[in-house]
């Protein structure tokens, strides 16, 4: 049996308490991962400061050399877990497995964490806006234009409470080590398996085992994290939001209510962006905050709804195997039911002013119950009022609303958004939407909500999270 | 039952059921007899379709009794409790719970003291000397724990230091999400602890939860001492939050090999039941043993609280009271756990793996203190 142990600083622990990691169609115990309990990790972080003292006495550039390394390890190599060893499609299968994902989109998840880690340069430059790297490192130095510039770590190692249900979120932390930061992982716990082989990988290419902890466990783990971690990232839903909102030593990551909107002007253009908006909303199967929720559009509502119920309306469920797979399966008994119960009462209670397009395409219901696991089928609601909750809702797979707006109410109305893509030329309306602090990521243009460059900081950039910039003087002031 | 040991263990095992029934038989006649009993259960004899007098001569006819209600727990006038056989004696009201709502209560005369004077014969004296003071580092109020562990310290022969601490205001704070105050509060807990550690008052011995001994080990580190250097030599601690993966983390982090710790199990309506006696090749494992025959914990299935799980399965804990004070027959804990063997010490049915009742355990919040 592969056993995965929790990792103090890099040295494996042998815990007695032991969760089983399930293999969700077949329930074969796949891993047992031993449990951490919050006071070794209360104890542990006395030393958090020796991660980044260890990780100084290599230079950032050194660093993002390693970063690279790891990145072939990560994609390509055989790396130790646990008692045994994991080949890249051993990864796959075993993420897949957990999680419901396909493999393939396991796979491709692999792709864009390597894709960031061989990038880390470029990723560092741009969220620096191009500070010599060595200020972070030694906390103060002259930028090129001859101004003195002091950066201080707010944190010698960033806590992550990582979910089990999204893969596709672990880039946020891959910056972390080149930065010179340790990092203290809590795994969500059907998914240890990208925290523990990018460790591996971390380890491999040479940054020393002192600066990462694994801490497998229960909620009191996670409290833990947060408490002791003066800077941390977390995944939750709304609540998980609400409760951290303002805490400067969190950030919480949830859901993105990510929406299309279409302008005045380009809304009777519409048939030329449906592919942009299918892909937005089926990518990854509709899990990640960056997938499509809602299209919103001042006419052709209920047109544009039908024309991506036609296209997303026939996707079913496929083995996980198959390439094609489109859909990622509910693994947690009664989700799928539970949200597919609550869209139909939405739908119910809305006075006729929401309705679902893709029955039609569907041929068959929207749940499809199996032995071990649940689907949901992708969902197009066509709504002709903002008013209620279910037009702004999101749910964790193909799903999206498409929404009758006038342009002039769409900010007032949307709400939070995480990426936003904005299809129009009018620059008056641009110019609004720039200003819009609702907005998180905006896109002017053609472009899929998915489509991300990682030269751009998301949710906040974790420069500023991590690092402080503060005066500093070693020489008196020009005189005034 | 009986069958399954053999040699010294069956004949113990024997004697103890033996004993059991007689305590039980004795307990029915005080407590539904007109001249002894408490109007509660004389009220309660009415409404039965059985007279327990008569009926209930053993520990089985327990089953005649229908399940214990929660609720007949809650609220006055508490003497419907006290049995006429004890009436004009001194008495205390200890709550359990009680954040929203009427706590539940239980009216005690002696039976604080006698459990835990019990408790404290299983005790070793050289981690918990005799005539040495102790910490009380656990909730305050309206607590049974607190007078139980003072008198437990008076007994050996020592003096008990108290800290503040309401755990009622702790679960406000984390029903309304407030985790910087819920640090806050312990804190300010933690602080007391280390004042009265810290100021000369000989202290050898303390209770204290999982919690706040590990944030007192802590913070006491953080300091630059310990546990063992401010001059603790044995601690009971006790609480579902104590699992064998947190018993070894404190026996080989949190203090070391010279501080002695033993997990106890109880409540309000037990008493204490207590740990079996450490052994390397139990690898952690916490089984305890109810202080029988004034309390009994049965390990019940879910479908049918009447029904013991055999040996190492998994079951609800059922809780029987059995003293002058107070009968309870048949009470359902919130936890649940696997049954054990009897042991040479306790020979009677023990339980391990404590942890809440998996129905409740979403919406229970636990281990405040």
């Amino acid at each position: 049996m592969l056993e995965i142990p929790v990792y103090r600083w890099g040295k494996p622990y042998e815990s007695i308490e032991k969760a089983d990691v399930v293999h969700f169609e077949t329930g074969e115990v796949l891993a047992k991962v031993h449990q951490a309990n919050a006071g070794q990790l209360a104890m542990d972080m006395r030393h958090a400061k020796r991660a980044r003292d260890l990780l100084r006495q290599f230079s950032i550039d050194q660093l993002i050399e390693m970063t690279a390394k790891a990145a072939d390890y990560y994609l390509n190599g055989t790396l130790p877990l646990g008692n045994g060893t994991q080949t890249p499609a051993d990864f796959c299968r075993m993420q897949s497995a957990t999680t419901g994902l396909p493999e393939h989109m396991c796979a491709a998840n692999m792709k864009k964490n390597y894709f960031v880690l061989t990038h880390m340069r470029e990723v560092l430059e741009a969220l620096t806006r191009g500070l010599p790297l060595e200020i972070l490192t030694k906390g103060y130095g002259m930028e090129s234009r001859g101004v003195m510039l002091s950066y201080q770590a707010n944190s010698p190692v960033l806590g992550m409470v990582l979910p089990s249900n999204s893969p596709g979120v672990h880039t946020l932390w891959m910056p972390v080590i080149p930065l010179q930061i340790g990092l203290v992982l809590k795994p969500g716990p059907q998914e240890p398996w990208t925290p523990y082989r990018m460790t591996e990988a971390f380890f491999k290419a040479g940054v020393p085992r002192e600066t990462i902890s694994l801490y497998p466990g229960g909620g009191d783990v996670g409290a833990g994290v947060i408490e002791h971690c003066p800077r941390t990232m977390i995944f939750g839903g709304q609540a998980t939001i609400d409760r951290y909102h303002g805490n400067p030593r969190v950030q919480a990551h949830g859901p993105g209510f990510s929406k299309m909107i279409l302008g005045d002007d380009e809304a009777d253009n519409w048939e030329q962006y449906i592919d942009l908006m299918a892909d937005s909303v089926v990518m990854n199967s509709g899990r990640g905050c960056i997938n499509c929720s809602g299209v919103w559009s001042p006419r052709h509502g209920k047109e544009i709804a039908d024309a991506l119920a036609k296209r997303l309306g026939p996707i079913a469920p496929l083995p996980m195997t198959d390439p094609n797979a489109k859909l990622a399966a509910f693994t947690v008994p009664g989700v799928a039911e539970g949200v597919s119960n609550q869209i139909d009462e939405g739908i119910k209670s809305s006075g006729g002013t929401i309705t679902e397009v893709t029955e039609k395409y569907r041929g068959g219901p929207r749940l499809v119950k199996q032995e071990r696991c649940d689907y949901l089928r992708p969902t197009v609601l066509h709504c002709t009022s903002s008013d209620l909750e279910l037009s702004r809702a999101e749910y964790m797979y193909p799903f999206v609303t498409v929404v009758d707006c006038p342009q002039n109410e769409m900010l007032k109305r949307m709400g939070q958004t995480l990426v936003c893509s904005a299809i129009t030329k009018d620059p008056k309306w641009s110019q609004e939407l720039l200003d819009a602090t609702t907005i998180d990521r905006l896109n002017i243009g053609p472009l899929k909500t998915i489509a991300l460059n990682w030269l751009q900081p998301h949710e906040g950039n974790i420069i500023d999270f991590l690092f402080r910039n503060r005066a500093f003087q070693n020489s008196p002031p020009p005189p005034h | 039952m009986l069958t399954k040991f053999t040699g010294d263990l069956a004949s113990k095992v024997k004697q103890a059921q033996d004993q059991l029934d007689a305590h039980v038989y004795e307990t029915i006649q005080w407590h539904f007899s007109e001249s002894t009993g408490c109007p509660f259960w004389l009220q309660k004899k009415k409404e039965l379709k059985f007279d327990p007098l008569t009926e209930v001569k053993n520990f089985h006819d327990l089953q005649k009794f229908p399940e214990f209600e929660d609720e007949w727990l809650r609220g006055g006038p508490v003497t419907r409790w006290l049995p006429k056989g004890l009436e004009g004696k001194p008495a205390y009201v200890f709550e359990t719970g009680g954040t929203t709502g009427i706590p539940k209560s239980r009216l005690v005369i002696e039976d604080h003291w006698i459990d835990y004077e019990n408790f404290s014969d299983t005790l070793p004296d050289e981690s918990f000397p005799r005539g040495s003071n102790w910490l009380m580092l656990g909730p305050s109020g309206p607590r049974r724990l607190r007078l139980a562990v003072e008198h437990l310290a008076q007994y050996r022969g020592g003096i008990c230091f108290c800290v503040d601490l309401d755990p009622r205001w702790v679960v406000k704070l984390l029903k309304k999400g407030d985790i910087a105050g819920v640090k806050a509060y312990a804190d300010h807990v933690i602080d007391q602890a280390v004042t009265i550690l810290t100021a000369g008052h000989d202290i050898k011995c303390a209770f204290a939860t999982p919690k706040l001994l590990e944030a007192l080990a802590l913070k006491l580190m953080d300091k630059g001492t310990s546990i063992e250097e401010v001059g603790i030599k044995g601690i009971f601690a006790g609480g579902t939050e104590f699992t064998p993966q947190w018993y070894r983390f404190c026996c080989e982090e949190l203090l070391g090999p010279n501080v002695y710790i033993t997990p106890t199990y109880g409540n309000t309506l037990m008493g204490l039941a207590c740990g079996k006696p450490f052994d390397p090749a139990d690898n952690y494992k916490i089984t305890y043993h109810a202080p029988q025959p004034r309390a009994v914990i049965e390990v019940v299935t879910f479908d049918d609280y009447n029904k013991v799980v055999g040996y190492g399965e998994t079951g609800r804990v059922k809780l029987t009271t059995l003293t002058k004070e107070l009968f309870v027959p048949g009470f359902m804990e919130r936890d649940e756990g696997e049954r054990e063997k009897p042991h040479d010490k306790y020979p009677w049915d023990g339980i391990s793996g404590t942890r809440p009742f998996h129905v409740f355990a979403k919406t229970t919040t636990v281990g405040v203190y």
